[in-house]
């Protein structure tokens, strides 16, 4: 909502000196004051002169030599980009000194060799509105040397933009605004009362409405002006609906938009003549029905959605609270307006716009709420706006009521009041409060409590803590003195937030990077990264390529490493952590939604990805988990891949992305690959890691090598050398895998150092030879041989 | 005999002297007091000789050996330092000629400005609260007292997904209905926050994504009131902006809070001497707050006579932007390493 500081002070005598405060105290009522322009300010220094002749610059091509007299009959050169001059145009001339409303200062300057005494200027350099095609051309009339204000009657004036909030529907119009700040301002506030000489004869003997649905309509007030004469409006008021925004259209329609930013009261008006014996009906809509608009669109109805005002025949003429018809609009012909200020039931104003797609500044009115009390002020303001054109008001008013409810009287309780604000205020100073903004405050029945009547100008206002909320507004937010709570809790992490930090810190250290790829995938992405297809998909998106929920972490991440290699940036380690989205379990409303780890290695084989895994099981005390290859997940390679399994649960997947998925990714390096699901992997109690004796007695090593075939996985030639080996051993690593002669094709040596100790002992060559003795035994019987 | 030791601990020395390695040394150490030394064989001597004589010339002989040994260790030394010397010449490395950085990863932007978001408000007392980024409409909507075709509804552009009744399951729009589930699963008092993930119908330009971050604040116990609202943002803001950095609070609208207002700092760039950053206000508008709304805390069971609330939210990636100087949203989401690599920590 922009307001005129010139058109705040019909309503209360604000003070000119200082708009910055002034905007201040709008903010601080709740009113952001998003811009403040200063009308006509800056442009002193610029003057009126005349264009005496042209001549093209010697050594530019854009710029021209202009030659202008400043009313002296001397000619000053100026040299000009803009084209669209002649000889003889009246022009302005920003002269030297001159500082522009952009800040801009004319010295006096060469352009490529040649003297410019000043600037001639743009309607966007003199900031009166946006054209920058060309110099701004004035009246030929005017005198030359003359000050721009003055040559265009501009009045200094400030104009505010303000963001208002949707539970303010009295601040969408200039007296809103201003019995607010009034208020706050302790100044008196007033809507002056309109002077107009009523016609004597009887409106309702000329119109009529019939409420068909008073749910749709609680008011309409019909009133008549004859003698009206269609022509331009008058420049002021022009003016003021282009500052706040409106384009002037022609006396009738600007009045009644004027009417709308001044009192907020949207109104519409009918071209009497068209309105076959002046009767109106509103009614729903019919499905289907049509009706052209008065932007020339014809626009199809939703029975029970949209609502409508019709004719005598039924055919509607209007849509209710959005936009009038076309058959009935004012044109030049029209001399007899039937006029109508009407209470549109808010909810179904906002329904019928959204899904109309048509929102207009009455249905943003509409749908807050407007004043039924104002409906005939409102309508008697227009009539006294187009008087000077010979209209009249015709006496008597058509005024119909249809549902409307009343806001019954809001019990508020001090306590309550200063138990919430945490403040102490007193109920004198709570009526003091809330007065001046048209709250009408009576002693309820004990000393605590009041009984307020809210205006009909804030519907939003219903109950106590809606009142409070004004209070608190009036009182001042900022004179609310702060106060902290004292928790009797103590903050801390779950578990699961610990855990996350615990994962990200050991991919950190090992030098991968966190990524967060959005989680829309386009059509087809799954599949290209060899997963099902089946997902959760996007109802309205707003491009094909955020139409899909992701299922797993993989396709974002891949596409992050191809954005680096297309970047010359290779072997780039990435991980994720986040949510991904399969549909629904059955009877679920909700998408079965987990949180996953991926961690993706370009460059990298499987291996590193089952390196980091061994970090992480370790740093997270997961343990019994296994690599299961027999059969690698879709879309990772069929020999390098695997499920992580504990028991019969699957916690996840590990390998490397398949080379078919690289190819159709464009990927050029191979990329190892490792996804948990936390929620599975962290369920099962984990990261317990207790405290183990540390023997004092000496430990000794025993290296042994076994020749395995391929297809025996090292985890479990370990597994088995761990449950052989008993109580003695401490640590088991591989230390060498060698495959080649003379191991036969399709075997390879196994290499492991065995660290052995005994609690309470030196160990003896016994104690060796007998775990050795065990180890071979126990490996023998899963197909590894000892080697010489 | 007594001249035999004089001549050889007269000659030591010199034998000492020679020795040019400490390996050598080790020879004339044998040579001088070794087996088959000569002062070893005038000692297997000395047993011809009476008590005094032997007493006598045992003296002499253990003074003999104990000068030798001192030189012998002298000598030792030196060599030994000489020898190290030599080594460590050899062993000079240059520290700047590295082949090779190890490589450090990083935290994303996000993940650094939640962590510390919830490491304050740890401190003050909050917990930490997570739920689901596909809601229903309950409880993105209902419960926080937006109806269906609430004008207010437009404040949201909201995604919706293909499950259930049309427009019935959503994108959350803000991590609110996080605050939902803990009042309805929990019971006051309640102090806790809500990072996560949101979405909006918007296409991403610089400061823009259809994904981002906030984090959500919950209070709801007995008394508690405005002020204390803004004694919690003021306490939170020179916690994590720094002490000269204030807060403010504004009248605004939600449905979900009454009172309601805009939550707004000194603005961080010029402490609030007006720069562009800050429109020259001197202010950052950072996040919407207020009263918990008497409908919602109906909505989930909570008596609004006996308890009451307050709640806040800000946007985190905005945070996240503003420390490092970042000037477009979209670099945080690409995955580039050499965006993510500049924020190691």
């Amino acid at each position: 909502m922009k307001v005129l500081l010139s058109w705040l002070q019909e309503f209360a005598p604000f003070p000119g000196d200082d708009p910055v405060a002034l905007g201040g105290v709008m903010s601080d009522l709740g009113m952001a004051v998003e811009s403040i322009e200063r009308i006509g300010e800056g442009l002193d220094g610029i003057v009126t002169v005349k264009v005496l002749e042209l001549r093209k610059h010697p050594d530019a091509d854009k710029i021209q030599l202009v030659d202008v007299d400043l009313g002296d009959g001397e000619a000053l050169q100026i040299c000009c980009g803009a084209t669209n001059l002649t000889v003889g145009d009246v022009v302005p001339l920003a002269t030297l000194g001159t500082t522009m409303p952009d800040g801009m200062e004319i010295a006096r300057r060469k352009m490529r060799g040649e003297w410019s005494n000043g600037m001639l200027c743009s309607g966007r350099e003199l900031a009166l509105g946006e054209d920058h095609s060309g110099i701004y051309i004035l009246d030929p009339s005017l005198a030359l040397g003359m000050p721009v204000v003055e040559a265009l009657g501009i009045t200094p004036d400030v104009l505010f933009d303000l963001e208002i909030n949707p539970n303010r529907p009295d601040a969408m119009s200039v007296a809103g605004v201003a019995r607010d700040l009034a208020a706050r301002l302790g100044l008196p506030f007033a809507i002056p009362v309109p002077t107009v000489e009523e016609l004597a004869g009887d409106a309702g003997s000329i119109a009529s409405v019939d409420i068909v649905d008073p749910d749709l309509c609680g008011l309409f007030h019909i009133r008549v002006i004859e003698g009206i004469k269609v022509e331009p409006s008058p420049r002021w008021i022009a003016d003021r609906l282009s500052a706040l925004g409106m384009r002037p259209i022609n006396n009738v329609v600007d009045a009644s938009n004027y009417v709308m930013l001044e009192l907020g009261q949207p109104n519409h008006t009918y071209d009497l003549a068209k309105v076959p014996g002046g009767a109106l009906r509103v009614r729903w809509a019919r499905d289907g029905e049509t009706i052209t608009t008065l932007d020339g669109i014809e626009r199809t109805l939703t029975g029970g959605r949209d609502g409508v005002i019709a004719d005598v025949t039924d055919s509607a003429v209007g849509i209710a609270g959005v936009m009038g018809g076309a058959s009935t609009e004012i044109s030049e012909t029209t001399t007899t307006v039937l006029l109508e200020c009407a209470w549109w039931q808010p909810m179904a104003i906002a329904r019928s716009s959204k899904f109309m797609g048509l929102r207009s500044e009455a249905s943003a009115r509409f749908e807050r709420g407007v004043d039924p009390e104002i409906v005939d002020l409102a309508a008697r303001r227009l009539a006294e706006l187009l008087a000077p054109s010979g209209a009249r008001l015709v006496q008597g008013s058509v005024s119909v009521d249809g549902d409307l409810s009343v806001t019954p009287a809001v019990r508020v309780r001090t306590t309550r009041v200063n138990q919430l604000l945490g403040t102490a205020i007193a109920t004198d100073e709570i009526v003091s409060l809330l007065t001046p903004i048209g709250f009408v405050c009576a002693a309820g029945a004990d000393a605590d409590v009041l009984l307020v009547t809210v205006p009909t100008f804030r519907p939003d206002t219903t109950n106590e803590t809606d009142v409070i909320e004004e209070i608190a507004r009036h009182y001042g937010y900022s004179k609310i003195v702060g106060r902290a709570p004292t928790s009797a809790h103590t903050g801390s992490l779950t578990p699961i937030q610990r855990d996350r930090r615990s994962i990200r810190q050991v991919l950190v250290g090992r030098g991968i990077h966190e990524a967060m790829p959005l989680p829309f995938l386009a059509p087809g992405d799954l599949a290209r990264c060899g997963l099902p297809a089946e997902a959760v998909t996007v109802t309205n998106p707003l491009a094909a390529e955020e139409s899909i929920l992701r299922t797993s972490l993989r396709p974002g991440l891949l596409r992050a490493i191809a954005y680096n290699e297309s970047h010359r940036t290779d072997g780039v380690s990435l991980f994720e952590l986040g949510k991904v989205f399969a549909l629904p379990a059955s009877g679920e409303t909700l998408p079965d939604e987990r949180e996953h780890l991926a961690v993706a290695l370009a460059g990298r084989d499987a291996t590193a990805a089952a390196n980091v895994w061994a970090l992480l099981a370790q740093t997270l005390g997961l343990n019994d988990v296994v690599i299961d290859q027999s059969a690698p997940p879709a879309g990772l390679h069929p020999g390098r891949s695997g499920v992580l399994r504990r028991g019969g649960e699957q916690l996840g997947e590990i390998g490397e992305i398949d080379p078919g998925v690289l190819d159709a990714l464009g990927l050029r390096e191979r990329v190892a690959w490792l996804q948990l699901d936390l929620a599975v992997a962290l369920a099962a109690p984990h990261g317990e890691h207790r405290y183990h004796h540390i023997s004092r007695y000496p430990s000794s090593d025993l290296d042994l090598a076994f020749e395995v075939d391929n297809a025996v996985p090292a985890a479990s030639i370990e597994a088995a050398v761990r449950s052989a080996a008993g109580p003695l051993l401490v640590t088991v690593n591989l230390f060498d895998v060698f495959r080649g002669h003379p191991i036969p094709d399709g075997r390879r040596s196994l290499a492991y150092r065995l660290r052995l100790q005994a609690p309470d002992r030196t160990l003896t060559d016994d104690d060796i030879g007998g775990v050795q003795r065990s180890v071979v035994e126990a490996l023998g019987a899963i197909g590894a041989s000892l080697r010489g | 005999m007594i001249d035999d030791i004089t001549r050889i601990v007269g000659a030591a020395p010199a034998l000492i002297a020679g020795a040019s390695s400490v390996e050598e040394l080790r020879a004339v150490e044998a040579d001088l007091l070794g087996k088959k030394s000569e002062l070893t064989l005038l000692k297997k001597g000395m047993g011809g000789l009476d008590p005094e004589g032997r007493k006598a010339a045992g003296a002499v002989l253990n003074d003999a050996r104990e000068s030798i040994e001192a030189a012998l260790g002298v000598r030792r030394t030196d060599l030994e330092r000489a020898e190290r010397a030599s080594m460590v010449a050899t062993e000079q490395l240059d520290l700047t000629e590295l082949l090779e950085l190890p490589e450090r990863g990083s935290l994303h932007l996000v993940t650094q400005t939640w962590d510390r978001l919830v490491d304050v408000f740890i401190g003050m007392g909050f917990t930490v609260a997570e739920g689901p980024e596909v809601e229903t409409d309950w409880y993105n909507f209902e419960a926080l007292n937006i109806p269906a075709a609430h004008p207010a509804r437009g404040m949201w552009d909201t995604l919706y997904v293909d499950l259930g009744d049309p427009e019935t399951v959503l994108l959350r729009t803000h991590t609110s209905p996080v605050q939902i589930r803990v009042m309805t699963d929990g019971e006051p008092p309640i102090y806790a926050v809500m990072p996560g993930r949101v979405y909006r119908r918007d296409t991403a330009d610089a400061s823009h994504m259809p994904v981002f971050h906030q984090i959500e604040g919950l209070v709801v116990d007995r008394n508690i009131s405005f002020a204390d609202l803004a004694g919690t943002l003021e306490a939170f803001t020179s916690a994590y902006f720094g002490g000269s950095i204030h807060s403010r609070l504004r009248p605004s609208y939600f449905p979900f809070t009454e009172p309601s207002a805009e939550y707004d700092i000194n603005c961080v760039f010029c402490e609030g001497n007006g720069c562009r950053t800050c429109g020259q206000t001197g202010w950052l508008e950072l996040g919407g707050c207020g009263m918990v709304h008497p409908t919602v805390l109906t909505n989930v069971g909570l008596d609004p006579e006996e308890w009451s609330g307050f709640a806040f939210g800000f946007g985190l990636d905005r945070l996240a932007l503003m420390r490092h100087g970042v000037d477009d949203i979209r670099e945080m989401y690409t995955g580039d390493v050499r965006f993510l690599e500049q924020f190691p920590s």
